[in-house]
């Protein structure tokens, strides 16, 4: 039977939504090769029975349940690859991410299977599974077909959609795996810090959002000036060029390690538009981007596009809408 | 300690990338450069050296590429490597990312480094994986994107950005770790360096001289196969306002916000 393998990723108590969105998405391709959909999970006391049932009620019909340590990806390849051995299982598939990256190029080599990673969509056809992934900058997309027993899917975030919850529960088995030597080489010591003040962007209407461009951390008063201007439900985000060097917090990153906005209105200043931000704000429904740079990436998928020094427009944009609010 | 850093020779970003029709691959034809994520692992492996708390013997810069490749590692060498290795074999080409993992390994496993070092990605390729294949195949531990990395005695004190915030995490040598581009600002290598560079020792080997299984590499040994390349959806293009007069531009850009009732 081709069966699918999803990894799903947990952290507090919860699961991860682009590991739900990989069950749910499983659970379809699964029914469409005539086979089921496992998920697995491995981690502590956390992972209890109640709930690794519920990723019944997105499609999976049994949860393999490891004992091991969580965040990590080798471990999850010891996991998942004797999983498979034991199981046969056709397709491992994956939400995306960092860690999925990790777990399923390690799974491809241990057990010498294809990889397709940032997949946007999966199309089943005669009874196997084609990965669709979008190269050159997005600006082709090529269909990966499998060879051999194995075929690993590593979806670009929010691909997948969570599907409906149904009341459908998984049946959860326990497996007990020997770690590979070298996967317990690596020790987690501090996990999920939150570096910079707790800041809510998640709800504005208007994101104004500052990149590298903006020049050093000090930049960024320009975008928070500009946020004010636009008053109400406001808010400024970034890149993780800026939060990894220390010039904005954590909480306010968009993308593939961050979070996904759609608010009415992204400005997007001295930002590149590197697909792993891209992933996180294209939903938004109006994209106006100010860049020095008439080639960035991020003017193919903006609405309005302004080439230019932000230093000289944010200041008077600021204070023409500051103008025309009155 | 020795020190082996992935280094891959990339299209220059300044040229179109693009598919060759008639063999279905990317065209690697045209200027070509250094991955520019590679000199962070190359800045990385040299401030480990000049760090002062583990002796460093060498710094290796190795790939897997075409002739061309060669000029990848000559920019690595005068950025800091002492040698390099080329892996250069007709049929190695159109491996995929785990074929290429596999054999990039088994050129690693000829030097048995105690630390491998590579990019966070490849401007062309754009997998951040290659790292974790390898540590795989090579049973080193390993961890990608790592944005701070101390090392003493043994072991590395590693930081990266992972789904729910960053994590630090203890890793024993040897390893594999691929570096985020806030790790370092690399340096720009003197005159002297890119002169000298030419007279390095650089080794190039086969697939045969390192034992790489022929029937695991190439298109052939491929467990993927990309084609049908199409066109994504049709997006409407943007409106481009270039900023000459600055005055002009913010009005343009006030009316067009006001338009859609943003403002
Ligand atoms: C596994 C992985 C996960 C990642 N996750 C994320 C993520 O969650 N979020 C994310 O954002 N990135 C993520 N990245 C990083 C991403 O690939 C890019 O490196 C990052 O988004 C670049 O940030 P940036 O646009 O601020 O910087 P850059 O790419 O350096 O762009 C700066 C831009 O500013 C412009 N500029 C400079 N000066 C001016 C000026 N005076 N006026 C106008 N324009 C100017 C330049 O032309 C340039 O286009 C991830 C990468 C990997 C490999
Ligand atoms: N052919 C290659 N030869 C040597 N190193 C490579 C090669 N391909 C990728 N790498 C290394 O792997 C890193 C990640 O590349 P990728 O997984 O292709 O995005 C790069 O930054 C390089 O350090």
């Amino acid at each position: 039977m081709p069966d699918i393998l999803t990894y799903v990723l947990h952290y507090g108590g919860a699961f991860n939504k682009n590991s739900l969105g990989a069950v749910s998405e499983g659970a379809k391709q699964a029914a469409a090769i005539g086979g089921s959909c496992h998920a697995v999970v491995v981690g502590g006391d956390d992972l209890t029975d109640e709930l690794c049932k519920t990723l019944g009620n997105y499609g999976a019909t049994k949860v393999f349940r490891a004992k091991g340590p969580e965040g990590l990806a080798q471990p999850v390849v010891d996991a998942m690859a004797k999983i498979i051995e034991e199981n046969g299982h056709s397709y491992a598939l994956f939400g995306g991410g960092l860690l999925g990256f990790e777990i399923g190029a390690g799974l491809a080599a241990r057990r010498h299977a294809g990889v397709t990673m940032e997949v946007i969509n999966i199309k089943a056809d005669d009874g196997k599974l084609v990965a669709e992934r979008p190269i050159l900058q997005d600006s082709k997309i090529s269909d990966s077909h499998y060879r051999g027993d194995l075929g690993i899917i590593i979806g670009r975030i929010n691909a997948f959609e969570v599907g409906q919850p149904s009341s459908d529960e998984a049946e959860v088995v326990d497996v007990d795996v020997e770690f590979s030597p070298w996967s317990s080489q690596a020790k987690m010591v501090k996990r999920g810090e939150q570096r910079g003040a707790d800041v809510d962007i998640e709800g504005a209407d208007v994101l104004v959002a500052g990149g590298r461009g903006l020049g050093k951390a000090e930049g960024f008063e320009l975008a928070e000036e500009l946020a004010k201007a636009f008053g109400g439900s406001a808010a400024v985000a970034a890149t993780r060029a800026v939060v990894d060097a220390g010039w904005y917090p954590y909480a306010a990153q968009i993308g593939q390690t961050g979070k996904t906005v759609s608010p009415k209105l992204y400005l997007a200043a001295g930002i590149s538009g590197a697909i792993q931000h891209k992933v996180g704000m294209q939903s938004s429904e109006n994209i106006v981007a100010i860049n020095k740079d008439a080639n960035a990436p991020i003017f193919e998928f903006s609405d309005l596009g302004i080439v230019g020094d932000l230093n000289k427009i944010m200041p008077k944009l600021t204070e023409a809408i500051k103008a025309k609010k009155g | 300690m020795k020190i082996c850093v992935l280094v891959k020779e990339v299209p220059d970003a300044a040229v179109e990338k693009r598919i060759d029709p008639s063999t279905g691959r990317m065209d690697r034809s045209g200027e070509r450069n250094l991955n520019p994520y590679d000199t962070h692992a190359i800045e990385a492996a040299m401030q480990i050296r000049e760090g002062g708390a583990v002796e460093v013997d060498e710094i290796v810069a190795v790939t897997m590429g075409p002739a061309t490749a060669t000029r990848a590692l000559q920019k690595a060498v005068s950025l800091g490597a002492d040698r390099s290795l080329h892996l250069s074999d007709d049929a190695l080409a159109g491996s995929d990312v785990a074929a290429t993992g596999y054999a990039l390994s088994k050129a690693l496993e000829s030097e048995s480094p105690d630390l491998v070092l590579l990019g966070q990605q490849s401007d062309d390729g754009e997998c951040y994986t290659i790292g974790a294949v390898v540590a795989d195949h090579l049973k080193m531990p390993s961890l990608t994107q790592v944005i701070k990395m101390d090392v003493s005695g043994d072991g590395l004190t590693c930081e990266r950005q992972a789904e729910y915030g960053y994590d630090t995490v203890q890793i024993s040598l040897p390893a594999v770790i691929s570096v985020g581009d806030a790790i370092n600002e690399p340096r720009y290598p003197s005159l002297k360096a890119i002169m000298g560079a030419k007279k390095k020792p650089l080794d190039t080997k086969s697939a045969g001289d390192l034992g790489i299984d022929a029937s695991l590499v190439g298109a052939d040994g491929s467990r993927v196969q990309c084609g049908d390349f199409h066109d994504p959806p049709a997006k409407a293009a943007g409106q481009i306002i270039e900023d000459d007069d600055t005055d002009e531009t913010v009005q343009k850009i006030v009316a067009w916000l006001d338009e859609r009732k943003l403002i």
